[in-house]
């Protein structure tokens, strides 16, 4: 399972190492969507006090294209059925996935906090860092799992673009509010203090916890036809 | 399956009804049995009756006034819609597990959510307008009522997913898993709501649990739960058959359009 993942893994990082779709056209994506927030909240105020939850709805955008994306290179020459056909463990493909998508994800995610402290003035401080960074990784994780999970239902069938966020989108809310509040906490925002972040992250690692088990059991199900 | 086909109005139950449904061969004009129109007149009566009870004999409310009388569909609603989740719920693992599978939990599963989520949309309608006359906000960030909503997007997404197209058995299984899925989402939502609301600022729901409530009062809201809850029951059936008809129809035409082929292969 764990051999099957790592391949599948290096094999999605190798095609969008060589294709460059994330880096050019993901990333761009969540840079201008950054700019249009501060657009539609106007003032220097607001912008720094929601900086941390827009970082985070900018990551949920992404993440509808990059789990699209993930799922696209699949199908696009019957990649699942062949794989399924061959008897790849369902869960090391799932796992595999996810571990891809994860990789992109943090990347993404490091671009918009860079971005956030440039365009927000957000202020990371030390007695932060450790905080911020669990926090990263374990939404980061949990983002994967279930981005995977979805986008391979989602994958293959007709109307799959609008038919992924609507089920993508309630699914990661716990993730949105637990992160963005573990966030606020590491970088102070509005006078959150550090200890006030970590009750936030054991919400995020109940999520990961859930949908890691939940997600290996159930991709096997959904990608069979 | 000779012995299984029925026409409208013969007695049968209603498993052994869906099931030959399913068949191609079943001729079938109506989805009506005695027992469901034994179901649809105490449904209308029990519905009478809250209209009764729920708009003329019980009193108005000291606090809250007529509106008061919102919460007859609201509470008997909302019950509904949960029932009608956890029903999906429990046929989607009958369904999967695989000594129990049949499609008739499938299609269950499916009439269920379907009813589930009109009920939830009356909830939030009706919880909207009670809202605005009663705390003067549409809208509250409440975990209760934003667990609610989520619930009710999240069904439209599971029946979405029915809706995608593919075999029956492709469709049951897909689904399936997608119902057990809300199953694990929907506490999580709950619980990152409440957290949510409870670090940052108290929850502006009055809280109703400690209002006495009058018998009448009490009496209607007991009503309404019944009331809905057979409409939810007739709905369900009936919704299920219309559902086994479209699948044997749908099945009937493949079998029609491979007959053709093969009959051009023959001439």
């Amino acid at each position: 399972m764990f051999r099957v993942a790592r391949l599948i893994a290096a094999k999605d990082l190798r095609i969008e190492f060589r294709s460059r779709v994330v880096t050019n056209q993901v990333l761009p994506f969540a840079m201008i969507v950054m700019v249009m927030f501060a657009f539609a909240l106007n003032t220097q105020e607001v912008v720094e006090r929601v900086a941390p939850g827009l970082v985070w709805l900018a990551t949920l955008f992404s993440l509808l294209i990059l789990v699209q994306r993930a799922f696209a290179i699949e199908t696009a020459d019957g990649a699942t059925e062949a794989m399924r056909a061959a008897g790849v463990d369902p869960a090391g493909i799932f796992l595999g996935k996810a571990l891809a998508l994860a990789a992109q994800l943090a990347v993404l995610e490091i671009v918009l906090l860079v971005l956030a402290v440039v365009l927000y003035s957000a202020k990371l401080h030390v007695g932060g860092v450790v905080l911020l960074v669990t926090t990263l990784l374990a939404a980061t994780c949990g983002l994967a799992l279930v981005g995977t999970l979805y986008g391979g239902l989602a994958a293959g069938v007709r109307g799959r673009e609008t038919l992924l966020p609507l089920l993508l989108l309630p699914v990661v809310a716990p993730v949105l509010i637990g992160a963005t509040r573990a966030t606020e906490a590491a970088l102070g925002t509005s006078g959150a203090v550090v200890s006030d972040g970590w009750p936030w992250l054991g919400l995020l690692g109940v999520f990961v916890a859930l949908f890691s088990v939940g997600g290996t059991l159930a991709f096997g199900p959904l990608i069979e036809e | 399956m000779t012995d299984m086909q029925l026409t409208a109005g013969q007695p049968a139950n209603a498993n052994a009804t869906a099931e030959s449904f399913s068949k191609p061969t079943a001729k079938t004009s109506a989805t009506g049995t005695p027992f469901t129109r034994i179901l649809g007149i105490a449904t209308v009566v029990s519905m009478a009756l809250l209209v009764l009870f729920g708009l003329f004999l019980s009193p108005e409310d000291v606090v809250q006034g007529e509106s008061v009388r919102i919460l007859y569909i609201h509470v008997g609603t909302v019950w509904v819609a949960y029932v009608a989740f956890g029903v999906t719920a429990l046929s989607s693992l009958a369904f999967l597990w695989k000594r129990t599978t049949s499609l008739t939990w499938d299609r269950i599963a499916g009439a269920s959510a379907e009813v589930g989520v009109l009920f939830m949309a009356l909830t939030l309608f009706a919880g909207a307008i009670w809202g605005r006359l009663a705390w003067g906000k549409f809208w509250v960030w409440d975990a209760r009522v934003t667990t609610t909503a989520f619930l009710f997007i999240t069904y439209i997404g599971y029946l979405a997913v029915r809706g995608l197209g593919g075999s029956h058995q492709q469709r049951g299984r897909r689904s399936a898993v997608v119902a057990l899925l809300a199953v694990l989402e929907i506490p999580l939502v709950h619980f990152s709501v409440k957290l949510w609301r409870g670090l940052h600022q108290d929850s502006s729901v009055a809280d109703t649990t400690k209002v006495k409530l009058h018998d009448l009062m009490l009496f209607s809201l007991f009503i309404s739960l019944i009331a809905f809850t057979l409409l939810f029951v007739w709905l369900v059936m009936h919704r299920q058959r219309v559902l086994a008809m479209q699948d044997a129809l749908e099945d009937k035409g493949l079998d029609y359009a491979l007959e053709q082929r093969r009959s051009e292969g023959g001439l």
